[in-house]
């Protein structure tokens, strides 16, 4: 029944348990579709870029941050789309699967960074209250 | 190939960037004419070098959607130059940072940027906006309530407008509300006007009026220096901002020549030196900015209101410009790393404390900066030289583990984790966890060999790596196991 499915991922070990149970929906449909979305968020670009100034991943590609989801993908032999998405986490993920009527958003409980999200309030939480659809929260 | 990338990087995002630009171009007129005040000079100054930085970026720099006109940064640096030799030694000083940063271009130099560690370049942003805050400061002296009541207003509409609407940037929203009160309510407080003249000109190519001697470079050069490394660090800061939002990657090399040239051609044309702004730049690709032309809109833009509008924009409060002020500072400020200061290693947060404070007591962006890597290579190597000696008796033999790095810092400690005086017949030295980096290093296993051997103890040396034996191979010959 899920034909249409939405994951949003960070590139976290979270987003990789969501990507498992995501491609499990997907697998149950022949001609299901998963998109998988990432999202720059500009207002922490800042201190994202400070944050990681030294580590291997400046530089990187958001998409490749996607690299091992895609794989996943591939090996269950979904067909998927990647989209990245500019804007705040929350609001944006919402907006978009608002206006493509998807029909499940599959989404990890928590991202990246366990302190700033006790910070400024849960990405996942804000999916779940708002979207006009399913949402599958993976623990 | 080339030539189509840099025709899609003009002509790729037309409409985003003729509208990013303009956002971009209001929001810079109170930040250009802030910073002329800051540094002492005619708000011109600061005018004039925007547009022209922000037009010449456009067509030379290395990462379009960046946006790079007169700095705080820059302007905290030769506050003392204008007040001491005046405005033509600052024009010349702004070519020499020209020249500087092409060379550095040039010769690659912007990747050694990443050796920058990541505390030190949380202490300069840190201390920047810590800085332009204070810079802000005298705005307030002697003044009456009406100035701080005026600065309150255009920080709540700063901050709250945005609810309203996003469309338009909510610090020109605060620059035209404040201004047109106070000419309505006929305050009397100090204006831009007040701190200098607005000339409604294009500006003109002009030689800095300063003694072709060695004197005058003298003077200059350390300021070219400081300007050259601050400029390049945050453009470089802020090109690594604009290809994370963009997901896209920009030539570094490119654009530390783009900003030489920039600050070559600003010079002669009368504006102070300037870099990318991060701010700036960030309203720009949120706006929707992504190509070149964005930025030559923007330069354009600016010079275009300033020509038509110049009478009105000297009748801005200074109040207004100091809310202006404040608010940069407050999003300069990286307040994710104090949120994460006790979590990060003890010498991390040291080192971002220390590079803070030097500028705060120096007033200068390099010294800090120096200062911090300076500490931090020391930590670095009273860290890795912790080194570990372990060893085992067997019968009359004992052998030596030694882990860790072997150089110059670490063979004192070395020395003194042996027992030269043991009854022992024999020693085994086993180096195979260990790494010789140096001459020093050569020398005190050659010591510890020696001294064993005056008390006539068989010393035997095992497992040395291949690099290492290289290297003591090079510098000695007494190691007799090798």
């Amino acid at each position: 029944m899920y034909k249409r499915i939405l994951l949003a991922t960070d590139g976290s070990e979270h987003s990789k348990r969501a990507a498992e149970n995501a491609l499990t929906i997907g697998k149950c449909n022949s001609d299901s579709k998963m998109e998988i979305v990432y999202v720059i968020d500009h207002d922490k670009v800042k201190s994202d870029v400070l944050s990681n100034w030294n580590t291997a991943e400046i530089g990187d590609k958001h998409k490749s941050r996607l690299k091992g989801i895609e794989q996943m993908a591939i090996d269950s032999e979904v067909n998927y789309e990647t989209k990245i998405l500019h804007g705040e986490p929350g609001p944006a993920i919402v907006e978009y699967a608002n206006k493509n009527h998807f029909d499940v958003v599959v989404i990890g409980s928590r991202g990246l960074n366990g302190l700033q999200e006790f910070v400024l309030g849960s990405v996942s939480h804000k999916v779940a209250k708002r979207a006009n659809c399913p949402v599958l929260i993976v623990k | 190939m080339e030539g189509f990338s840099y025709k899609n990087e003009w002509f790729g995002n037309i409409k985003g960037d003729i509208l990013s630009g303009i956002v971009v171009a209001l929001a810079l007129i109170p930040e250009a004419i802030a910073f002329s005040i800051i540094a002492g000079v005619d708000p011109m100054v600061g005018l004039y070098a925007s547009f022209t930085i922000a037009v010449t970026i456009a067509f030379v720099g290395g990462r379009p959607g960046m946006i790079s006109a007169a700095t705080g940064a820059m302007a905290l640096l030769f506050i003392d130059l204008v007040a001491d030799h005046g405005l033509e030694y600052l024009l010349a000083a702004t070519i020499v940072t020209g020249v500087i940063q092409i060379l550095f271009g040039v010769f690659k130099l912007a990747r050694y940027m990443k050796f920058i560690p990541r505390s030190v370049m949380i202490g300069f942003v840190n201390a920047l906006a810590i800085m332009i805050f204070t810079s802000q400061l005298p705005h307030f002296e002697g003044e009456g309530c009406i100035v701080y009541a005026l600065v309150g207003l255009t920080l709540a509409i700063i901050y709250l407008f945005p609810y309203l609407t996003k469309a338009v940037p909510s610090t020109l929203v605060a620059i035209v509300l404040v201004t047109a009160l106070s000419i309505f309510m006929n305050y009397g407080i100090r204006t831009v006007g007040d701190m200098g003249a607005i000339s409604q000109t294009l500006p003109v190519f002009l030689l800095p009026q300063i003694p072709l001697s060695f004197e005058t470079l003298a003077i200059i050069f350390p300021y070219s220096i400081a300007l050259a490394i601050v400029g390049l660090l945050e453009s470089l800061l802020t090109a690594s901002i604009v290809d994370d939002m963009t997901d896209s990657d920009s030539n570094k090399n490119v654009e530390s020549r783009g900003q030489g040239i920039a600050n070559i051609i600003t010079g002669f044309f009368g504006g102070m030196a300037g870099c990318a702004m991060i701010g700036q730049s960030v309203i720009n690709v949120k706006s929707g900015g992504r190509g070149r032309l964005s930025a030559l809109v923007a330069g354009v833009f600016l010079m275009f209101l300033i020509v038509v509008l110049g009478n009105i924009v000297i009748q801005i409060p200074m109040a207004a410009l100091a809310g202006v002020m404040i608010m940069v500072s407050i999003s300069t400020f990286d307040w994710n790393s104090i949120r994460t200061l006790h979590l990060i290693p003890r010498t991390d947060a040291l080192v971002m404390v220390v590079t803070v404070l030097t500028v705060v007591f120096t007033h200068n962006l390099a010294i800090g900066v120096f200062t911090g890597i300076l500490l931090s290579a020391v930590f670095f190597v009273s860290k890795i030289s912790n080194i570990k000696v372990d060893s085992k008796l067997e019968g009359s033999h004992r052998t030596y583990f030694v882990k860790g790095e072997l150089f110059f810092a670490s063979v004192t400690d070395l020395l003194a984790k042996f027992d030269f005086k043991e009854k022992v017949k024999s020693v085994d030295i086993e180096l195979s966890r260990t790494h010789i980096w140096d001459d020093s290093a050569v020398a005190a296993v050659d010591k510890i060999v020696s001294k064993f051997e005056e008390n006539n103890i068989i010393v035997t040396v095992k497992g040395l790596n291949e690099d290492s034996t290289e290297l003591v191979n090079k510098l000695a010959n007494k190691l007799g196991s090798h």
